[in-house]
């Protein structure tokens, strides 16, 4: 499946794999703060509906 | 109808809100096709061999890792004019991807340049601005983290991007204002003689496409969390003095 890369092999795919993992890592703290953003401001409008 | 409206937090957040799952999921899809042609249905080239294949990666990094930079300078020259939270807010929201794009870049680059030119890191114009640029991202990300009142620390970030804006532009042309060092000309350009060849040239365009839209996304989404993070905020302050 993987593509005949030849000698340069290893630095395609280090190139490849580091550059996912960084992207990858940028949506999940992008995702995980938005999440956690959303669940803050629910809680405390919903403790001051409930207490007036 | 004027586009001030979406400086109003809650206009902005109910007609970003709806399209953001679907701009996401749009860049996904890119990413992935644009990846999967580049990598596995494109050809090597004559001279760099299976390394070319570094350029869906590398070239739309950098292409992003400038233009987020710029897009924070327009984004701080409006906060700076006309106060609009939301924009200080987007320039914030926009520095980590900048960050990391510039990483990216630079970490493909090395990768790539080292069988290419013998050497990981050469200070090169290019390289050098770039490694610059992203030491005045990480500037403007502490200095948004160090001050406590979100004005001011607006204020303040605002004047930093104004003066990076020179490095952006120093990245972007550095090539051209010094004609010396490692790193070639532009990869990709409206003149037909200078870019790169069609097989890898309409690829490298879905890869384009999908970077812009997952910085679109991206920039979106952590705007939307500064501005809850910042209702929450108040709601705390407004709790406690009751």
């Amino acid at each position: 499946m993987i593509p005949d890369l030849g000698k340069y092999a290893d630095t395609v795919l280090s190139a490849y794999a580091a550059s996912l993992v960084l992207m990858a890592a940028l949506v999940v703290f992008y995702i995980y703060r938005s999440r956690k953003s959303r669940r803050a401001l629910e809680q405390i409008e919903q403790r001051m509906r409930r207490d007036g | 109808m004027s586009i001030w409206e979406y400086a109003n937090p809650k206009k902005f957040m109910d007609t970003t809100g709806p399209v953001l799952p679907w701009i996401g999921a749009l860049a996904a899809v890119l990413l992935v096709v644009g990846l999967f042609w580049g990598f596995f249905l494109t050809p090597d080239d004559y001279r760099q061999g299976s390394t070319v294949k570094i350029i869906y990666l590398h070239v739309p990094s950098a292409f992003l890792a400038i233009n987020a930079w710029f897009m924070m300078l327009v984004a701080s020259l409006i906060w700076l004019i006309r106060r609009h939270h939301v924009s200080a807010l987007a320039a914030k929201a926009a520095a980590p991807v900048g960050a990391t794009m510039t990483v990216i870049a630079l970490v493909t680059g090395a990768i790539w340049g080292q069988p290419m030119w013998g050497t990981w890191w050469e200070w090169d114009p290019r390289l050098t601005s770039f490694l610059v640029l992203f030491l005045f991202y990480l500037g403007y990300m502490a200095l948004w983290g160090a001050i406590e009142n979100d004005d001011t620390a607006a204020d303040l970030t605002s004047i930093l991007c104004l003066v990076g804006s020179v490095f952006a532009i120093l990245s972007r042309y550095a090539v051209n204002f010094w004609n010396q060092g490692l790193h070639q000309g532009a990869s990709l350009s409206m003149d037909k003689e200078e870019n790169v060849a069609d097989v890898f040239w309409v690829p490298l365009l879905v890869c384009m496409g999908a970077f812009v839209l997952l910085f679109l996304y991206l920039v979106l989404t952590g705007t939307h969390t500064e501005i809850r993070a910042r209702r929450t905020r108040a709601l705390l302050a407004r709790e406690r003095m009751s």
